[in-house]
């Protein structure tokens, strides 16, 4: 079973990013990017399924601008087989990637998808959905255990108030959440060896796909500030403040 | 042109999740519908109507809805979308699972997590973990649209009196099925929709340790929350995690205890009315977005509190 896993290149968890004083976006220069999260945690699944035998080839794909090129190579290094890359300086939207993807997938034949829930720019979490359906595929969102068994997946998905177990009919997307695995590191040998793994670029074009952005962004602003708040001594005066001051208790 | 309000629900029960997305709808103008895609669920359709500003229930009634399995709910949608111009979500699990695939076989894109409604086409959603704000402007004939349920005050569940139409439930896709689950047990109010929520983070230590918030709690009627440290730490169940990949949360008071304060924690409760930060660390971020920080031991400030109210 093939088993393809879209990996998006995003600004790293751990900066905090800064609006553009003109409010056309949030200053992405010289600022240090990623894999994003959820789809590290998606290689991970796809390369544990590979190791247990459930999976025979990793495919790693990425969509955008021409240095999504580092993402598949770290995607490679934690495990996939080879990568293909879609690249565009386009905007793309999850809508323009799903279809970008399920070209893809229409020339590779996966039995499995594995995207990650959402991505922590654009925080849509739509991707994966939006690919199932585009595909008439079954889907399974937020899983936090994927188990593989002949021609169906049986996915634990967590959802509001607790989990839920459903079982798909392969070919099937499934979405990844937080706790389904803890990623790997790459190590500086598997880093060498992805450089020789192959790598082929495609572009929306030669897909036949139309990616032009269906939302317009009018204009990107800072969130509401809180004003500043006190440090208080001790309880008492905590209790005081909360009951007197901000009338909440 | 309408708009279709899609209902959460468990087959027994109204979610109130609906009734902030109905806010939104109401925002938008026009007729609002509901629907009400489950199984025996005539109870849910009769508490829909019932809520105020709308003006038709719809209810689609049928085995394949019992679970929401995303495929037959989403075909559930599908066969009515054609009537509707805004067709909204509450951006819960249920609905962020299923409005992308509705959205998709309408070959158009969808707005996530709205948190004001600026016109019929231009919407405000967080970006990059809550840090940015942007407004955005749809051109696609229906707009899919998932609710930030905590940025729109829920309209009243009664006072209503719409009718109830019956629509013919569509048949089970065959390509997924439910198979069971595990709910986690609580008697506190629930998370999302809870006035006051007391949460703990990595600081408290163990899982054993978090049980010390369970008093606070109780004395505030508050519900329990955890970071994403805690989570994974084993300290408390997942469905506690409030942060950009958890639930979140804008409750009249937020209480953080032993909580450093990350971006993707911070994109959960921000919104919250007053913030207060328990934490022995004085420079952690927690005490930047807080309206009143305590720097102190946990282990004596939260019985000390307990017994303060």
């Amino acid at each position: 079973m093939k088993v393809l896993v879209p990996v998006k290149r995003v600004v790293d968890y751990n900066v905090k990013v800064r609006v553009k004083s003109d409010q056309t976006g949030v200053d992405i220069a010289n600022v240090k990017m990623s894999m994003n999260p959820f789809d590290e945690i998606a290689v991970e699944e796809a390369t544990r399924l590979k190791e247990s035998g459930a999976a025979t080839e990793v495919i790693a794909i990425s969509c955008g601008v021409a240095q999504s090129q580092e993402t598949l190579r770290t995607a490679l290094a934690i495990g996939a087989d080879r990568a293909t890359l879609v690249q565009t300086d386009v905007e793309l939207q999850p809508l323009a990637v799903a279809k970008l993807i399920k070209a893809v997938v229409d020339k590779e034949q996966p039995q499995l998808v594995i995207l990650g829930k959402q991505a922590i720019d654009d925080d849509a979490n739509q991707t994966g959905q939006m690919l199932a359906a585009l595909l008439d595929w079954p889907q399974a969102t937020f899983a936090s255990k994927i188990e593989v068994s002949g021609d169906s997946v049986s996915v634990t998905r967590e959802v509001d108030g607790g989990l839920e177990t459903l079982k798909l009919s392969l070919p099937a997307v499934i979405t990844t959440d937080l706790r389904l695995n803890e990623p790997r590191y790459v190590t500086l040998p598997n880093i060498m060896k992805a450089k020789k793994k192959p790598l082929e670029t495609l572009t929306p074009e030669e897909l036949g796909i139309d990616v032009a952005p269906r939302i317009k962004t009018l204009k990107v602003t800072e969130p509401p500030a809180r004003a500043a708040g006190i440090m208080v001594p001790d309880v008492a005066t905590l209790v005081e403040k909360l009951k007197n001051e901000a009338k909440v208790i | 042109m309408a708009i279709l309000v899609i209902a959460e629900h468990d087959n027994q029960q109204l979610k109130a999740a609906t009734l902030n997305a109905l806010a939104a709808a109401q925002k938008i103008g026009g007729d609002v519908h509901v629907l009400v895609a489950g199984n025996q669920a005539a109870g849910v359709a009769q508490a829909a109507a019932k809520a105020q500003g709308v003006n038709k229930v719809l209810l689609a009634d049928g085995p394949a809805l019992a679970d929401g399995l995303a495929e037959n709910v989403a075909a559930q949608v599908l066969a009515i979308a054609s009537s509707y111009s805004h067709i909204l979500f509450p951006a819960t699990a249920s609905g962020k699972n299923i409005a992308p695939r509705v959205a998709a076989k309408l070959d158009v894109a969808q707005l996530s997590d709205i948190l004001s409604v600026e016109s019929a086409d231009t919407f405000t959603r967080p970006i990059y973990a809550g840090n940015a704000v942007a407004t955005v402007q749809s051109s696609d004939a229906v707009k899919v649209i998932t609710v930030r349920t905590t940025a729109f005050d829920a309209v009243a569940a009664e006072g209503g009196s719409a009718a109830v139409e019956e629509l013919s439930a569509v048949a089970d896709s065959g390509r997924s099925s439910f198979v069971s689950r595990e709910v986690a047990k609580s008697d506190r109010p629930e998370l999302a929709g809870a006035g006051v929520v007391v949460s703990g983070g990595r600081g408290m230590g163990s899982a054993e340790n978090f049980k010390l918030l369970d008093g606070l709690a109780d004395k505030l009627g508050a519900a329990l929350g955890a970071s994403r440290a805690a989570v994974d730490a084993g300290y408390a169940p997942n469905d506690w995690q409030v942060g950009q990949t958890g639930k979140i949360v804008a409750p009249q008071l937020y209480v953080a205890v032993g909580i450093s304060g990350a971006i993707q924690h911070l994109a959960g409760m921000k919104d919250s009315k007053v913030i207060v930060a328990i934490n022995k660390d004085p420079e952690a971020p927690i005490f930047g977005v807080a309206d009143y920080g305590l720097v102190a031991d946990l282990f004596e400030a939260v019985p000390a509190l307990e017994k303060a109210l």
